[in-house]
């Protein structure tokens, strides 16, 4: 550690956040990972002009061709090129899971900041809370939940956004029992700043890198339980394509089309892959120690 | 010791109820509501409907509702299952060893997968070795379950024909059932062995540069003494507790890997109560595996204060 702390130049101004990138920037695996990850979401956000073929286009000649070069991942048992599915479905899964992720690590937050600031019954109810939600088996709680109300993108984000921000607001909270004790805080309150602007601009900025930490992690636990959504029939409904709905289409037929099974999945695998290298490297950038 | 196992078991009534209460709320909320599955068919009229909902008390208010429905579970009266008839008890008893061997069995392979290769690589850390463990652990956590188990029906049960694709086996036939185990179990002992290598290798490495460990090097005891009787057992406790805690991933792992391979366990049952509707079967399964999840999380906390001594029972 000290040989690497006597190369580094000598900077008398670095805020936590330029030290935290130099260090992310060190972690290959990390950097990889974010790598990965862009392209994959800009080949799916420009998906309607990389794809050949309109995702749903049936083409009843050609069905379940296998890889070649006017279709580069086959195509499907209606003849749907699976390569121009793949980056439409990219758009639905990656938007899924990194949206509930944000509507998890909001609620979060909130819940967190509220309990550890405010302390006392608010804090004993709101953490009571995260307790019995933790104690739910997470995945069928939401196969049940997906399954009753056949859900629509927003509303699905907003299911698995459901069994997301426990971890978070327990985060949030511990930090916030630290962080109202110290003195700027008092010092805020002093000048007569409310409640809630001390929370905002004083507390919150404080513990965000355990959230934004705990945040990335859950991207890939949102993507992963949208797939399996997916793929057991109760998440996005076809003919949308997810990479976990194209899954479960190409099951049956695995045998004498693997590929179809084949490339869905090496993309679910590759995006969670990058996203927890993502979240490691990050982890270690902003030097944050997550429980459980 | 006593005190503190039945003061944890007290405690953990109030979050059992409160779990309950969370479920039931959630169903009660479901467009349709318990009656769900009779809308749709035209064979029962509003009047039948009506006749229904007195029948099964859906007519009284909800928290009365609620504690007669908790009152009856707690008594092991689980309801009837709307798809089959048959009481909801007898349901997941009859499905509930398949759960508990798949997840045993898995559990066992994940304990010695990651045991072994967590200490391994903490012993020869920065070798090829622990980059390959590393990396693997890796892998294991970011692979999606039910595609690794599709890879594998492929591979190993499609092309190369060494194991049967799914399936329970005959029953009784340990043999066969063994070989229909062998696939599935491995599938879902990934996540787990992934986690619990990381910190098996971070539990020993951390004690490994402690001054005990030192002084027994240093009194001339062989690295195998050193590692196996005094460094592993302090090591192991956090991975002990993360074993316990880790009951609620494994259970929603047995979810997706029993419907891969159709094995008949509590899963597949649950997927099958889902696609009818079947409201009693899923509140049971619901509140069994939050049950178990409670349970586990006791005893992670028990066997930590086992383990370390530094604990004090209060």
């Amino acid at each position: 550690m000290t040989v690497i702390t006597a190369r580094t130049p000598m900077v008398l101004e670095s805020s936590l956040y330029a030290d935290a990138w130099r260090r992310f920037a060190r972690h290959r695996l990390a950097l990889g990972g974010l790598v990965v990850l862009l392209i994959l979401g800009a080949a799916s956000a420009a998906a309607p002009l990389l794809a050949r073929y309109a995702p749903n286009q049936v083409d009843l000649r050609n069905m379940g061709a296998a890889p070649s070069r006017s279709h580069w991942f086959g195509t499907d048992d209606l003849g749907r090129d699976e390569f121009s599915r793949s980056l439409h479905a990219g758009r639905v899964s990656l938007s899924i899971g990194v949206f509930s992720a944000s509507v998890a690590a909001v609620v979060g937050t909130t819940v967190g900041a509220f309990a550890g600031y405010y302390g006392g019954l608010v804090e004993s109810a709101l953490m009571r809370l995260v307790d019995v939600a933790l104690s739910v088996p997470p995945l069928p709680l939401v196969i049940v939940l997906s399954a009753i109300t056949k859900p629509t993108p927003s509303v699905l984000i907003l299911i698995i956004a459901g069994i997301g921000w426990m971890g978070t607001a327990r985060l949030v909270r511990s930090s916030l029992l630290t962080i109202r004790e110290l003195e700027y805080v008092e010092a805020a309150r002093a000048i007569g700043c409310s409640h809630l602007r001390v929370i905002l601009r004083h507390a919150l900025p404080n513990c965000l890198a355990p959230v934004i930490v705990a945040g990335t992690l859950a991207v890939g636990n949102a993507i992963l339980a949208e797939s399996v959504l997916s793929y057991l029939g109760v998440g996005v409904q076809p003919p949308t394509a997810s990479w976990g709905n194209m899954l479960k289409n190409a099951q049956s037929t695995m045998t004498t089309r693997p590929w179809l099974a084949i490339f869905p999945g090496l993309l679910i695998m590759l995006s969670l892959l990058s996203v927890n290298a993502l979240g490691e490297g990050l982890r270690d950038a902003l030097d944050v120690r997550l429980k459980g | 010791m006593g005190t503190y196992l039945l003061k944890r078991l007290l405690g953990s009534i109030p979050l059992m109820v409160g779990v309950s209460i969370l479920i039931f709320a959630i169903l009660q909320a479901m467009p349709g509501g318990p009656l769900a599955v009779y809308l749709d068919n035209p064979f029962i009229t509003a009047a039948d409907l009506t006749l229904l909902r007195h029948q099964l008390g859906l007519d009284q208010p909800v928290h009365v509702q609620y504690i007669k429905w908790f009152g009856a579970f707690l008594s092991g009266h689980w309801g009837i299952s709307y798809s089959s008839g048959e009481p909801v008890v007898r349901l997941i008893a009859a499905r509930l060893p398949a759960t508990l061997l798949l997840m045993g069995t898995a559990f066992v392979i994940a304990t010695l997968l990651s045991i072994t290769t967590g200490v391994y690589s903490a012993v020869r850390h920065y070798s090829a070795f622990d980059y390959t463990v590393t990396f693997l652990s890796f892998l294991g956590i970011s692979m999606p379950v039910f595609w690794f188990g599709l890879m594998l029906q492929l591979l190993l049960a499609v092309q190369l024909g060494w194991l049967p694709v799914a399936g329970f086996g005959e029953p009784g036939n340990w043999a066969d059932i063994s070989r229909h185990l062998l696939m599935p179990a491995t599938v879902l002992s990934l996540l787990s062995a992934g986690r619990w290598s990381r910190y098996t290798r971070a539990g020993v490495l951390e004690v490994l540069s402690q001054d005990y460990v030192r002084t027994a090097r240093a009194k001339g005891l062989p690295d195998r003494a050193v590692i196996f009787r005094h460094a592993l057992r302090t090591s192991l406790t956090p991975v002990v507790t993360i074993m316990a805690l880790d009951l609620a991933a494994l259970f929603s792992g047995a979810v997706v890997t029993e419907t891969v391979f159709a094995w008949p366990g509590m899963g597949s049952l649950l997927i099958q109560s889902v696609t009818k509707v079947d409201y009693p079967t899923i509140l049971a399964i619901l509140m069994v595996s939050s049950f178990a999840i409670v349970l586990s999380n006791l005893l992670a906390d028990v066997v930590y204060s086992v383990l370390d001594p530094r604990i004090v029972y209060r």
